[in-house]
């Protein structure tokens, strides 16, 4: 399929329509990225029953309880963990999990490296909006710097994670990054990283309108993602002049797309070979 | 100077006047709007030399404070429910090692399922960590804790939590007689640490002890709270008489005198159970309650000699020890020990279910004619329960509890938080 299956892809066939009306805030971002997600899985034909969707705590994790699969709500920081179990036991299923900055950079941080370094076969979509949005904005690990929240009530000090450079550098072996107003493109990378064997690593940049955008003057949800796209620089777009063109005297700093990919050995089929061996070896064959 | 405010703003004023040095910041709710007022005091100048660090985790938060107090610094954070599960091994190390940290709870529920309302289920996984827990009944007072709670870990070096009930005291405005920086400076002097990391003066602060001593460790870890059982009631008093209010203590007896039945319980419900007990009282019913402020070091003389007249005991928790029963209701039979009187159990309030006066007096009227069972979990829905047994009993493969129960209560889950 491509890209004109937009007209046959009914949101409404992925949804838990009982579960609404949904606690996302008007504007915010995260529910692009479902549909972008959902979009993907209904393009590569994923049956439901095929589906585990994990998500952890924060407004991101809410988004598992709107889908229409198996999904699997957990603890803050460990949805990589629990996936991870998950895709061992059940090579056949399609793990996806949803993650915040928060959740994944912050308190889940050290599951994330894991993950990447062992490569299981799932995909994590990291929603990043650079703030705790749930718990009322505080400052993440994406915060910029100088931003206001909750608890960078001065303007945030902190430097930043660029969790794609952390999850390339970690061992990832699909690793993209794109914003929320290219749907038909994000929707194409979380495509791309569903069909990749291993672990797929998708930074969607988000936007919290509500205790983040409001706090920080940058508009409603419209201002917010044209600044984002303003900053893109999209490896599709090669060198087309280097700079793209919503606000000209703004350097486009920001690469989207695919960052990087490779097809080294995905640990559920190393694991899996070398149990064979082992049991092989034993039994003298 | 009297104020309408938020508890947490309370709190968070609370701390700052008790001039902390470090202040760790994870988000959790209910707990949250506490680390961000003292954050804006930090901001706006009213708390100064303070460091004000945002971490990855509730585990990193206590870490952190841990190392600053081991450092010399006054150190402070906040957590709630998972938070405080999260931080667990810090929480015994912070004990172990004997640094005077305060720590608020916000206390909420435990997941799984996700709950974010109040119940005291946090606070009691750790009720053996060693920390000295404190239970405030109102704003007022867990504003007035705080300020105790610094003096205190500071005496016996030893860390305090605050433990304060999520929503109903974090998010509720309540008239608050807010102390002078003067005020409680004369209360609490500068944090003169027993133990501190100096270079001048190097030694080494959680070693590795083998069974040569670890016993002896733990004895003095245990006579450390039995300190607390006699400096808690002290630190009230001298509290009140620089601030002129009665606050914390061990226990807070109302009127038990004549009671027959006496309630005990933990934290803002004994707000209503007094409600109740006057109620009651105007109707010639025999009835008093009685409140633990502290819960660890549990006073088991203070609530023997309060309660060891009386006909019959209800210990209402906010909490239990699934296969057992109870957990307020094990310290309280404990220190009845030798006593006949009945000791009932009610759980109430969990996850946040409302715990109404009608249903109170329903239960202590029961009580009152002795047909009360040993253990009675308040206003349940037997029906939903019994539902759910018959169902996953058909089905072997019957899928989670929590949905199920919603399901057929036909709660939206979406909007129950
Ligand atoms: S708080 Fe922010 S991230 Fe959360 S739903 Fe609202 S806009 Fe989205």
């Amino acid at each position: 399929m491509d890209s004109s299956s937009a007209d046959s892809f009914n949101i409404r066939d992925f949804l838990r329509l009982d579960m609404f009306p949904h606690f996302l805030c008007p504007g915010c971002g995260h529910g692009i990225a479902m549909r972008a997600l959902l979009w993907a899985i209904y393009e590569l034909e994923i049956p439901k029953d095929k589906l585990a969707i994990v998500s952890g705590i924060g407004c991101s994790g809410r988004i598992g309880a709107y889908i229409d699969a198996n999904t699997f709500h957990v603890t803050h920081g460990r949805p990589l963990s629990f996936a991870s179990g998950l895709a061992l036991a059940r090579p056949d299923l399609n793990v996806i999990v949803i993650t915040g900055d928060g959740d994944c950079l912050a308190i889940g941080g050290n599951h994330m490296i894991h993950a990447c370094r062992r490569n299981l076969n799932m995909t994590c979509m990291m929603l990043n909006n650079e703030v705790y949005g749930m718990t009322g904005g505080q400052a993440s690990p994406t915060t910029s710097e100088a931003r206001y929240t909750t608890t960078s009530q001065s303007g945030c000090i902190e430097p930043v994670f660029d969790a794609c450079a952390l999850a390339t550098a970690a061992g990832a072996s699909f690793v993209g990054r794109e914003v929320t107003i290219h749907l038909p493109d994000l929707k194409d990378l979380l495509r791309q990283g569903l069909a990749h064997k291993g672990f797929s690593f998708i930074e969607v940049l988000s936007d919290c309108t509500e205790v983040f955008g409001r706090k920080n003057n940058l508009g409603e949800s419209p201002e917010m993602i044209l600044s984002q796209k303003s900053r893109m620089r999209p490896s599709s777009y090669g060198s087309v002049d280097g700079n793209i063109v919503d606000e000209p005297f703004r350097a486009n700093t920001l690469p989207t797309g695919i960052l990087s990919r490779n097809e080294r050995p995905e640990y559920g089929d190393t694991y899996r070979k070398h149990a064979a061996d082992i049991r092989a070896l034993k039994s003298g064959k | 100077m009297l104020k309408q405010i938020e508890g947490s703003e309370a709190v968070a004023e609370a701390v700052a006047l008790c001039r902390p040095e470090v202040v760790c910041a994870y988000p959790i709710t209910p707990q949250t709007h506490i680390v961000e007022g003292v954050g804006k005091r930090i901001k706006n100048g009213s708390l100064e030399n303070c460091e004000f660090i945002n971490v990855e985790s509730e585990f990193a938060a206590l870490s952190v404070a841990i190392g600053a107090s081991a450092a010399g610094a006054r150190s402070y954070t906040a957590t709630a429910s998972q938070g405080l599960l999260y931080m667990a091994e810090a929480v015994y190390n912070a004990a172990g090692l004997g640094l005077p940290i305060v720590m608020t709870i916000g206390n909420r529920a435990i997941g799984a399922p996700i709950n974010i309302w109040n119940d005291h289920t946090d606070s009691m996984s750790m009720r053996d960590s060693g920390w000295i827990q404190l239970f405030a009944e109102t704003n007022q007072e867990a504003l007035d804790l705080h300020i105790q709670a610094f003096r205190l870990a500071e005496e016996l070096s030893c860390p305090v939590m605050v433990c304060m009930d999520g929503f109903i005291l974090t998010h509720a405005y309540e008239r608050i007689d807010m102390p002078t920086q003067e005020e409680v400076d004369a209360f609490l002097p500068p944090y003169e640490p027993i133990q501190v990391l100096d270079p001048d003066e190097p030694y080494s602060i959680g070693a590795m002890v083998g069974p040569e001593a670890f016993t002896e460790v733990r004895y003095l870890a245990n006579d450390k709270q039995l300190q607390a059982l006699r400096l808690i009631p002290e630190i009230s008093n001298v509290f009140k008489d620089v601030f002129g209010r009665n606050s914390g203590g061990l226990v807070q007896p109302y009127r038990l005198d004549d009671a027959e039945t006496v309630v005990v319980a933990l934290g803002s419900v004994n707000g209503t159970i007094k409600e109740v007990v006057d109620a009651m009282r105007k109707d010639g019913e025999k009835i008093g309650s009685l409140g633990i402020s502290s819960f660890r070091p549990f006073p088991q003389e203070a609530v023997y000699d309060a309660i060891n007249h009386t006909k019959r005991i209800v210990v209402l928790e906010k909490s239990m020890a699934p296969g057992m029963g109870g957990i307020v209701d094990s310290n309280v039979r404990m220190s009845l020990s030798g006593l006949s009187t009945p000791v009932h159990t009610i759980i109430a309030g969990l996850g946040g279910r409302p715990i109404t006066m009608a249903s109170l007096r329903e239960v202590f009227e029961i009580a009152g004619e002795d047909r009360l069972p040993r253990i009675q979990f308040l206003d349940i829905d037997h029906a939903a329960v019994e539902h759910e047994i018959v169902r996953a009993r058909h089905t072997r493969r019957s899928g989670p509890t929590a949905e199920s129960i919603l399901r057929h209560k036909a709660v939206n889950p979406a909007q129950k938080g």
